[in-house]
């Protein structure tokens, strides 16, 4: 952040009210984006089931989440007579604790952080990996076979998963030569193909491994074995209500948008749109570049939630023999092999060699994603005119046409 | 007074106090949960010093790996006599022995230390000094060697975790 406060306040207080300011700045963020993502989530998955999903409250249904809200305050707060009610408490607040910790050193544009540190992917990688104790304590605290089964599966899932999580991170830092997320994200500055996405093949496979990692660390679906509703009634959160059962929502759609933004900053060219090949700020003064950057950085992070909940409502949920299988056997040696490889092509790789990488993979994935996205909006095949049958069935009678000659 | 001071005032009376909670809790897993708040308070005062990177490696390891296993393994067990802990007064006496004798070795050391606080001249970060450590840049000391044995020892208690872990096959008769 720039030192917006020195000029109105004296030396120790205007730390004081910069620190406020960007707190209440993440803590906005992380709740417009749950409050949004809540919304679109249901609309998404309304779409792919074939249904509306929320139409009735506001335009489109926008303030279906304002509704829920209402809803679940309004609900009773209470806990099981068995639990700790202590634990059973606090439980919540030390996973939303966790997930908004992680956007403290993130960056959303060139100097648009939190606080800046120099290991900040370290930092947010441990931070976000301290959110499973909320959720380890609310099963534990529950007293309810299915909670602490539950909250057990998430512990052995997500301690599992940190490991080729925090792999697949090394290895743009392999690239980037630093933890500090400012300086990653500005040596991608410019156009597309500088991204770390393209300098390899090693760090475009371990996105792909970063993201599916990151997918099963939010506990989200096809990894979601911690809330299992079709066996453990709701998993962890089985004995919540009210207002702390919408504190883990709020905690795992928080920690959902802090790891997109991770992927983003690590991976897809942090706040840089790819189209501009110089630094916003640097040509248009702070504060216009600093809109254009925050702009592209929130975008990126939504496109890759709205993967997320595409993915959720794509694949079925594996089993936790499977979950774990995929982990320890594939995701883990995969991700060392990556590290491994990165460390070679970054030795050893001539120029004219890295060069021609960048511009294939870019090119490339723009190719795929053109023609993927063509394949998506191509014309239905149900149109067949009026009185005809589509696809296999084309010239076939049909109850309307069969008595017509 | 400074916000520095006021800081580690706050951050200080937060760590030991949730530590006392850890000795006086009967309870295993609020043991756990008041060491989790130590934790977090000592890695807050590693950042308050500056030295991120300690910090961070201290969140990392004991607060998402160690506690986090601490925790699994006690939920798995905690029945019994483990469910509520009595400590004996020869228990207490010993600890209460061991604690002040800690606490007068640490007092004496820190009022012989001599010197003042550096002033605010910025630390290396965890790049230059990693690298200074292994020998890559010009330092009197290397710890190359070091670092290679403790790696492959990691390496080696790896490995036979993974082997006493393994799925036991039956012998073929």
């Amino acid at each position: 952040m720039p030192p917006l406060w020195s000029e109105y306040l004296p030396h120790p207080w205007d730390l004081v009210a910069a620190g406020v300011t960007a707190a209440a700045l993440i803590f906005a963020f992380v709740g417009a984006s749950a409050f949004l993502a809540i919304w679109a989530e249901r609309k998404v998955s309304g779409r792919m089931q074939d249904r509306l999903g929320p139409t009735r409250v506001g335009p489109l249904g926008l303030l279906q989440s304002l509704a829920d809200g209402i809803k679940l305050v309004s609900k009773e707060d209470h806990a099981p007579a068995g639990a700790d009610r202590f634990l059973f408490r606090l439980a919540p607040y030390l996973a939303f604790c966790a997930s908004f910790c992680g956007f403290l050193a993130l960056p959303f544009g060139a100097g648009v952080v939190g606080q800046p540190l120099g290991v900040a992917a370290f930092f947010v990688l441990a931070v976000l990996s301290a959110e499973v104790f909320g959720v380890v304590l609310a099963g534990y605290a529950s007293a309810s076979k299915w909670s602490l089964f539950g909250g057990v599966r998430e512990a052995a899932q997500v301690v599992s998963y940190e490991v080729p999580r925090a792999l697949c991170v090394v290895v743009p830092v392999c690239v980037a030569g630093t933890l500090d997320l400012n300086a990653v994200g500005n040596q991608q500055a410019g156009w597309v193909w500088n991204w770390n996405l393209f300098h390899d093949p090693f760090t475009f496979l371990a996105f792909v491994i970063f993201f599916i990692t990151a997918t099963a660390s939010c506990k989200r679906a096809p990894f979601d074995l911690a809330e299992a509703e079709s066996e453990l009634v709701a998993g962890f959160h089985t004995e919540y209500s009210g207002f702390r059962w919408s504190v883990f929502f709020l905690a795992e759609y928080g920690s959902m948008f802090a790891v997109s933004g991770l992927a983003a900053l690590l991976f897809l060219g942090g706040w840089h749109t790819g189209f501009l090949p110089f630094e916003p700020t640097a040509e248009w003064g702070f504060w216009a570049g600093a809109v254009v950057n925050v702009a592209a950085f929130i975008g990126k992070c939504w496109a890759l939630v709205l993967v997320m909940m595409w993915m959720r409502w794509s694949l079925p949920r594996l089993r936790i023999d499977q979950v774990m299988m995929t982990c320890l056997q594939y995701f883990l040696p995969i991700s060392c092999v990556l590290l491994v490889g990165v460390c070679l092509w970054q030795l050893l790789a001539p120029a004219w060699l890295t060069a021609a990488t960048r511009y294939v993979l870019a090119f490339g994935s723009a190719t795929g994603l053109v023609v993927m996205l063509a394949y998506a909006f191509r014309a239905p095949p149900g149109d067949a005119g009026p009185g005809r049958l589509p696809g296999a069935w084309a010239g076939r009678p049909t109850p309307l046409t069969a008595g017509r000659k | 007074m400074s916000l520095d001071v006021a800081l580690f005032a706050v951050l200080a009376a937060v760590t030991a106090g949730s530590a006392v909670g850890v000795v006086v809790s009967r309870n295993v897993v609020r043991a756990a949960v008041w060491l989790l708040f130590t934790l977090v308070g000592v890695s807050l005062l590693y950042f308050l010093l500056g030295a991120e990177f300690v910090g961070a490696a201290q969140l990392i390891v004991y607060v998402g790996g160690t506690l986090v296993l601490v925790v699994f393994g006690v939920m798995l067990t905690a029945q019994g006599p483990l469910q509520s802990l009595r400590t004996r007064p020869a228990e207490w006496a010993v600890g209460g022995v061991l604690g002040a004798a800690l606490f007068g070795l640490l007092a004496a050391v820190v009022s012989g230390a001599t010197g003042t606080p550096g002033d605010d001249k910025p630390l290396p970060g965890a790049g230059p000094l990693g690298l200074g450590f292994l020998g890559v840049t010009n330092t009197p000391v290397a710890y190359l060697l070091p670092f290679e044995i403790v790696s492959v020892h990691l390496l080696v208690v790896l490995i036979g975790a993974a082997y006493l872990a393994r799925a036991k096959r039956r012998a073929k008769p």
